[in-house]
């Protein structure tokens, strides 16, 4: 929240360009062209089958500005930018890129106006250099057949250095960090002249000392004059970064304005479409006996000597930079990695857990953090996937009852709010925030006493989220036990009743909820 | 937008997705329907129950193959040891039931799924424990099978079956021939299994992604070795049942019957890299290429030809497949 004042101190010109918007904000279309507006959109309508998936997108984006593009899932974003990419064709509106009315008719032609996109999937060719990646298809020739290495590497060296990111043009992908490769897709996508760039999550997949470094290179582009579309469901990176913003719900607009001027609750507000209700809500617990103690944990360069306990009725939180040993000490815990040493004891008795088949035997389930990857077998049904690890409960004789599987699968359908047209439907087809669901109730069909959620809400909406809170407060109000792993701090202050902080592989400190603060949390774990 | 339209926008979508779904599902079984009609009108003596029983009969050892084959590649895995196991299995069952020295038909093929089973083990040990590639290890396989059924047989045919043993591939239950019988009966076993079973579930999410079926709790590795002990019994039945069906135990037996099979389950849309298919499509695609090399047959089209048909049927199958999957 008090992000938001250091983003105004980071972006240039805010004052000028905060009265431009305020004039450009409503229903400026027969205005002359402004040079300082890279991409105006208005009115822009999109049916699919008669129905419709976006009423009225609308965005102004100005040079040097990063501008958020906030709505939860199914609010329009994606088709609003597959259609500002060229991706998809609108059915009503005007699109006007620096300057002219456009009609992409491919991505292609988006690109060549100046518009790209960095996406969460990034694909780099991960054997080949950097210099490499950044030209490939494009690569400088000598004598119109072989490849101009030198140039090009000379080329790629400048380009990094104008951008000031710190990348080595000789390095293979492979041995570059997922911001760093991040940071190689935007040169790639500035070589090409672009200057209307869309992010797409950028920061899901990357830890805090990264975000910084991605940030750095967004402000760089920024003093270069290219204009950021930033999509993130992380409000305090939108807070962090971005300048301006702009709300879409339900495929239409709602809000437009500069970030200086809205606090996160307010922001949340318009993008849920009601009022928060006050995030201490969560109730004072009052824990009960031990249920988990963990002693002497340790994995060669991973963690060492982790020691805690989880009492009943307790939401015990993890933080810790990314690499700090938290994700991987759950993993161990979970029986999903190798340990060295380490003894758990659940309910008094000690237990040994080499596999996370072990783990569910033992009532220990856990939400792994990349839930596509870990958690969900996408081609499989929801049904399927909400019954994969308690399918015994529902067998006779190694048989599934069908009927069994479907009644569990609705139950979990309704009691987790999960958005599928039917519970046939391939886990793929669903959204990030009810993705995450299916993985949540398989987890809990398992009837589990300790459920470890590794960054539960990464990359989903603030509807899902608080929903995903509020299932986790009651989970551990019935007498169960949850170790909560976040990044996000608001998060793990909010939920956590008590924090343990990870600190290059070791437990730094331990401190109960109410007495944390973000400053406390930062610098125990740095 | 109230909850209401953005629900029904889903289901609109829905049903588009749904039948071009049952069109992209059911649309090999519409292939082999028209090829059925196609050779029924073209040759007078294709559409005959002799000769349909002996499609059957010729594709039964197809079959069995291909049903195997189905339960590895859902595990994202290959077998090309098959043609060498069946080989093998082919004769030790022979070697059990010569006139000279003959034992009960029920041993020798027990002896032959046996044989096939342990083969299946040892390519299961490699891939799931070991971690070698399945394409390796099975490759390996092919040629360590193929130098035992030498070695055992001396290089030579196992002549003399008994007839009590040569009913198994040559006679009649209810007028239906015996390799139809064994094929119905692997057929239907194997579809129950993979559709209702908690082990054909377990199966499916190996294959669909091994870490999420690992972190739901499912024993990935015994799952795979699983599904190559299958493979190895499957062969070491097609064994039993093609050697029943000639007068002796060929040590050259199945050479190449990995590729059919293969096809087979590739025609009937089962995906490569695992967690997608079905036991029933891989009939289907067995079907058709049992049906189109018989139809050649009868239309006098040279054996020469009919591989490189063949061949074309099984890219054109997975090429048609690609196309209707790219988005528009």
């Amino acid at each position: 929240m008090d992000a938001s004042h250091s983003a105004e101190a980071s972006s240039p010109g805010v004052a000028k360009r905060e009265a431009a918007i305020a004039a450009s904000n409503f229903g400026g279309e027969n205005r002359p062209a402004d040079p300082e507006v890279l991409l105006e959109a208005s009115g822009v309508a999109k049916a699919y089958f008669g129905v419709s998936a976006l009423v009225d997108g609308r965005l102004t984006l100005r040079r040097g500005s990063v501008h958020a593009l906030c709505g939860g899932n199914g609010a329009g974003k994606t088709t609003f930018l597959s259609i500002v990419m060229g991706l998809r064709q609108f059915d009503s509106g005007t699109i006007i890129c620096k300057g002219r009315q456009v009609r992409y008719a491919s991505a292609s032609e988006a690109l060549a106006d100046g518009i790209a996109i960095i996406t969460q999937e990034l694909s780099p060719v991960l054997d080949m250099t950097v210099a490499e990646n950044i030209y490939l298809g494009r690569e400088p020739r000598r004598g119109g057949w072989f490849v101009d290495k030198a140039a090009m590497i000379r080329e790629a060296r400048t380009l990094l250095r104008r951008l000031k990111f710190d990348i080595d043009p000789n390095a293979t992908m492979r041995s570059l960090s997922v911001a760093k490769i991040q940071l190689v897709e935007i040169a790639k996508a500035i070589s090409r002249k672009s200057d209307i760039l869309i992010m797409d999550e950028p920061t899901s997949a990357i830890g805090e000392k990264e975000t910084a470094t991605l940030f750095e290179a967004i402000r760089s582009l920024q003093s270069e004059g290219v204009g950021i579309i930033y999509v993130s469901h992380r409000l305090t990176d939108i807070f962090a970064i971005a300048d301006t913003y702009t709300v879409l719900r339900d495929g239409r607009f709602i809000e437009t304005g500069d970030l200086a001027g809205i606090d996160r609750r307010r922001l949340i507000g318009l993008i849920i479409g009601r009022d928060l209700k006050d995030s201490a809500a969560r109730a004072e617990s009052r824990p009960g006996e031990t249920l988990l103690e963990v002693d002497n944990f340790s994995r060669k360069g991973k963690f060492e000597n982790i020691k805690l306990t989880i009492r009943r009725g307790e939401i015990v939180g993890l933080y810790g930079l990314l690499g700090a040993g938290r994700s991987e000490f759950a993993n161990a815990l979970y029986g999903n990695d190798p340990k060295d040493s380490g003894a758990v004891i659940i309910g008094g008795r000690s237990v040994d857990i080499r596999s996370p088949a072990d783990a569910l035997r033992h009532g220990v389930a856990m939400v792994t953090e990349d839930r596509k990857e870990t958690g969900l077998v996408l081609s499989c049904s929801v049904a399927a996937n909400i019954t994969l690890s308690s399918l015994r409960r529902i067998a006779r004789f190694g048989f599934i009852d069908g009927r069994r599987e479907a009644a569990v699968a609705d139950r979990q359908i309704e009691r987790f709010d999960i958005r599928t047209p039917s519970r046939e439907t391939e886990v793929r087809n669903l959204s990030g925030g009810n993705q995450q669901k299916v993985a949540l109730a398989r987890c809990v069909g398992t009837e589990p006493r300790i459920l470890i959620c590794d960054e539960p809400t990464r990359g989903i909406d603030e509807g899902a989220k608080w929903e995903i809170y509020a299932f986790l407060s009651a989970f551990a109000q019935a007498g169960q036990a949850v170790l909560l792993i976040s990044s996000e701090i608001p998060e793990i202050l909010a939920n956590a009743d008590r924090i343990f902080v990870f600190r290059r592989g070791r437990i730094a400190g331990e401190i109960a909820a109410v007495a944390a603060t973000q400053e406390a949390l930062v610098h125990l774990a740095s | 937008m109230s909850i209401v339209t953005s629900k029904s926008r889903v289901s609109s979508n829905t049903l588009a997705a749904t039948i071009g779904h049952y069109l992209s599902t059911y649309g090999i079984v519409l292939s082999f329907v028209i090829l059925f009609v196609v050779l029924s009108f073209a040759n007078p003596n294709f559409l005959t129950s002799i000769n349909l029983l002996n499609v059957l009969r010729q594709l039964s050892i197809n079959g069995i193959l291909a049903i195997g084959m189905t339960f590895v590649i859902l595990t994202g895995g290959i077998d090309l040891s098959i043609g060498s196991i069946l080989a093998v299995a082919g004769v030790v069952t022979g070697s059990l039931v010569t006139q000279q020295d003959p034992h009960n038909p029920l041993i020798a093929a027990l002896a032959a799924v046996g044989v096939g089973a342990a083969f299946g083990a040892v390519n299961g040990a490699l891939i799931s424990r070991f971690r070698v590639p399945a394409f390796v290890a099975t490759l390996g396989m092919l040629s360590i099978a193929r130098g035992s059924t030498l070695l055992y047989s001396g290089g030579r045919p196992i002549p003399n079956l008994t007839p009590e043993f040569r009913w198994l591939g040559n006679g009649f239950v209810a007028g239906l021939p015996v390799p139809i019988i064994v094929f119905a009966i692997v057929f239907v076993l194997s579809w129950v299994v993979l559709r209702f079973s908690v082990y054909g579930r377990w199966l499916y999410a190996v294959g669909g992604n091994s870490r999420s079926a690992r972190t739901s709790g499912i024993p990935v590795r015994t799952m795979i070795f699983s599904a190559y002990v299958i493979m190895g019994a499957l062969a070491g039945l097609a064994g039993l049942v093609l050697t029943a069906r000639t007068t002796s135990a060929l040590p050259q037996a199945g050479l190449g019957y990995e590729l059919d099979a293969i096809a087979a389950v590739v025609i009937g849309g089962t995906s490569l890299s695992g967690g997608v298919g079905s036991v029933f499509f891989t009939l289907i695609g067995a079907l058709i290429i049992g049906t189109i090399s018989n139809g050649l047959d009868l239309m006098g089209v040279s054996s020469y030809y009919q591989q490189i048909i063949k061949g074309t049927i099984i890219i054109a199958a997975v090429l048609i497949d690609r196309m209707r999957n790219i988005d528009p």
